[in-house]
């Protein structure tokens, strides 16, 4: 039997004892690497790690790279429409499914689904389905529609826009499913008190119901705005970059000079814009929740 | 209970023992660790020719095979081994990557080995040079893909009434008859490393071997931006009027199919295209001719495979290692490897009775330009600059051959900064 001040002392160290492995690999392998990756953008490092301190100069040869300025206006058009597309897609696929519908839980499966799916596999299926000579241009016109053009996986110009098609075809269930869930939260009463007062569906649903969805759209934005900084994958299977690098993508420009091309320095350069770029979403976001926790 | 338990502690630290003492009494014998990305068909076959080679002298194989094409990601695996102390003996790197591993002073020096197998002697000059690092060598050379090839399907000349190239200006003329008669002229897969690859044979066609050693491998600004660099790239850029529109992002042995199956009349590919030829049961000189890229006759873009040798510290393991790089240069797996990889020996010199028209053509042409001077390194193929300039022309090159709005001009001024790149 232990005495109560050993088990007092236990229930004082046995969190920390059960959290300290995961809190010390989490350090390591996490903030250990992201400030190895720091250092070695201000390194001269080619192939390998090197040392030797060179200054911001690699931040100066990243911005002065055409490609990364590709990458960059790449990643605004994408994340801007991607996120917008997958939210306003998800909130009315949410809206509609709400409405106390049958076979609710097939059509939501079905929604959802795409989800399950990894990047890969939606990026190769509609690579095929955009090809001009393969996909839905070629179904087109052996349907007998012959003018029928859409070539945007092709046209350099337009690239980037399939790569939205794509991402929002495969998130735009998840956040149906989140809204779903935020809109069945909201207190019934509320709604029946705006209906006896006289409001329209469509003006509960704009007045009453989207603002008290606040905290849902923040937490979908958050996820949907590191899913746009971090899409790599997606872009690898439907474009690859291509063609020639209209649809680079920070992710994929870093892949690139980092690990092919001998040039770990620029890389971790553009790594740490990138990592920059989330944290000016993230940062203000946990600062207003932590906020208004504490209040 | 405990007895047995004592029992069984003492029968593993003798088993531990004794694996100890095998491991000693075989030290004579190394092991090598071959990093590769030879995971397919013929290539698989190919390497475990290496590995019997190898087994023969006693030492152990292990391979440190890694899946993926073009083997970027056998780059990254060999990067961490690299750094965390633990490089395998060999790994296939080429080109001027080898000087930057070098530089970073992990390779080894083995020019004893080159020297009792007479390599100065075998290899042509220029890919002994690329073997090399301050004079000394570093690796071995495996085999040379010739890259300024053009296939094309005799089938659909003959439909067309048109004859394979032999020039840039007869080579617009049969695309306008192919495409005449229903056919795409050029088959091609635009990934940017394709679009390269056209351009290379491109340059060397219409600018000539002074012009492609000036501009692509010395990088000379005047050249970069001279009449015949602007020559060279309305050129290439014509030809992409005669690809079809499907041709972004598809694989390259996708297009070489559309040759095969004569909805294609030409593609401009290296020779391992060859291959795909062949495993569709076509053959050489009958159902598909190879010829030297229009206008490149008298010369050769090499693409030289080599495997690099890294520093290592246990004695029977360097051993094992020199063993491997002479059994890479021996005749017999010289021939071995590249009848089923579909390249030339490297070898000069060498009896070809075994492989095919094409190869022999090829080979020929590799002694003849090696004397002529004319024997080039493939700037697409990351053979004449080091990887950070050549991807950044690349993306130059790439975006040209895929924007309608850029003009020669233009381009010219981007692949002269892309080549200022370090």
């Amino acid at each position: 039997m232990a005495s109560p001040s050993a088990a007092a002392r236990l229930d004082h160290w046995l969190p920390r004892i059960v959290l300290a492995p995961s809190f010390i690999l989490s350090f390591l392998f996490i903030y250990g690497l992201i400030a190895w990756n720091g250092y070695l953008s201000v390194s001269a490092s080619r192939l390998l790690p090197n040392y030797e301190f060179v200054g911001f100069q690699q931040y100066a040869t990243l911005f002065a790279n055409e490609r990364w300025m590709v990458a960059l206006k790449n990643l605004a058009i994408f994340s801007t429409l991607f996120i917008g597309f997958s939210m306003a897609v998800g909130l009315l696929l949410a809206i509609l499914l709400d409405q106390k519908i049958r076979v609710e839980g097939v059509l939501r499966t079905v929604y959802l689904y795409p989800m399950a799916l990894s990047f890969i596999v939606t990026g190769t299926a509609w690579k095929w389905i955009l090809n001009p000579g393969l996909g839905l241009e070629h179904l087109m016109h052996q349907w007998g529609f012959e003018n029928f053009t859409f070539d945007w996986l092709v046209n350099p110009d337009y690239a980037i826009y399939t790569v939205v098609i794509a991402g929002v075809w495969q998130s735009a269930g998840f956040v149906m499913a989140l809204f779903l869930a935020g809109l069945r939260g909201i207190d019934d009463s509320i709604i029946k008190a705006a209906q006896i007062d006289g409001a329209t569906l469509p003006q509960v649903y704009w007045r009453i119901i989207i603002p008290s969805m606040r905290p849902v759209f923040f937490s979908t934005l958050m996820v949907l705005a590191h899913i746009a900084i971090k899409s790599f994958d997606l872009v690898m299977a439907l474009t690859a970059g291509g063609p020639g690098f209209a649809t680079d993508v920070p992710a994929t420009f870093m892949y690139t000079h980092a690990f092919t091309r001998g040039q770990i320095g620029l890389g971790a350069a553009s790594a740490t814009v990138m990592l920059a770029t989330v944290a000016a979403i993230v940062v203000p976001y946990l600062y207003s929740e932590l906020r208004s926790q504490r209040r | 209970m405990k007895k047995m338990e004592m029992t069984r502690r003492h029968a593993r630290t003798l088993l531990a023992v004794a694996a100890g003492l095998t491991v000693a009494g075989l030290s004579q014998a190394g092991e090598v660790e071959v990093l590769h990305w030879w995971t397919s068909g013929g290539e698989a076959k190919a390497a475990s020719a290496l590995k019997a080679t190898l087994q023969g002298k006693g030492h152990t194989w292990k391979d440190f095979a890694v899946a993926g094409g073009g083997g970027d990601s056998a780059m990254t695996v060999l990067k961490s081994r690299v750094v965390s102390g633990n490089a395998p003996a060999a790994a296939q790197i080429k080109g001027p990557s080898l000087q930057e591993w070098a530089a970073e002073g992990v390779l080894a020096n083995i020019d004893d080995v080159a020297k009792t197998e007479k390599w100065d002697s075998v290899l042509p000059p220029v890919v002994a040079n690329v073997m090399k690092y301050k004079g000394n060598y570093i690796a071995a050379p495996v085999n040379v893909h010739r890259v300024n090839w053009l296939w094309a399907n005799p089938e659909a000349f003959k439909k067309a009434g048109a004859k394979v190239p032999t020039s840039w200006d007869e080579f617009f003329v049969a695309a306008d008859k192919l495409k005449a008669a229903g056919i795409i002229p050029i088959a091609h897969g635009g990934q940017n490393w394709q679009d390269f690859t056209t351009f290379e044979s491109v340059a060397l066609g219409v600018g000539g071997t002074e012009f492609y050693k000036k501009a692509l491998v010395q990088l000379d600004q005047g050249s970069l931006k001279s009449p015949t660099m602007e020559k060279v790239l309305t050129t290439f850029k014509k030809v992409h009027g005669y690809t079809d529109k499907n041709a972004p992002g598809r694989d390259w042995n996708l297009a070489t199919a559309m040759v095969i199956k004569g909805e294609a009349g030409m593609q401009l590919m290296g020779d391992w295209a060859k291959g795909e030829f062949i495993a569709a049961g076509k053959a050489p000189g009958k159902d598909f001719v190879c010829a030297a890229a229009p206008g490149t006759a008298k010369a050769f873009t090499f693409n030289v495979d080599s495997f690099a040798m890294f520093k290592l510290k246990n004695e029977a393991n360097v051993k094992a290692q020199k063993d491997l790089a002479a059994a890479i240069m021996s005749t017999d797996f010289q021939e071995v490897f590249n009848l089923n990889k579909g390249s030339i020996p490297v070898r000069l010199n060498m009896d070809l009775a075994k492989f095919d028209d094409c190869a022999k053509l090829s080979s020929k042409d590799f002694v003849d330009t090696a004397k002529s001077g004319a024997l080039v390194p493939s700037v697409a193929h990351g053979m004449a600059v080091p990887s950070a300039a050549a991807g950044a022309i690349q993306d130059a090159v790439s975006q040209y051959w895929n924007s309608d709005k850029m003009t020669a001009a233009e381009a010219m001024a981007k692949i002269a900064t892309a080549a200022q790149t370090k």
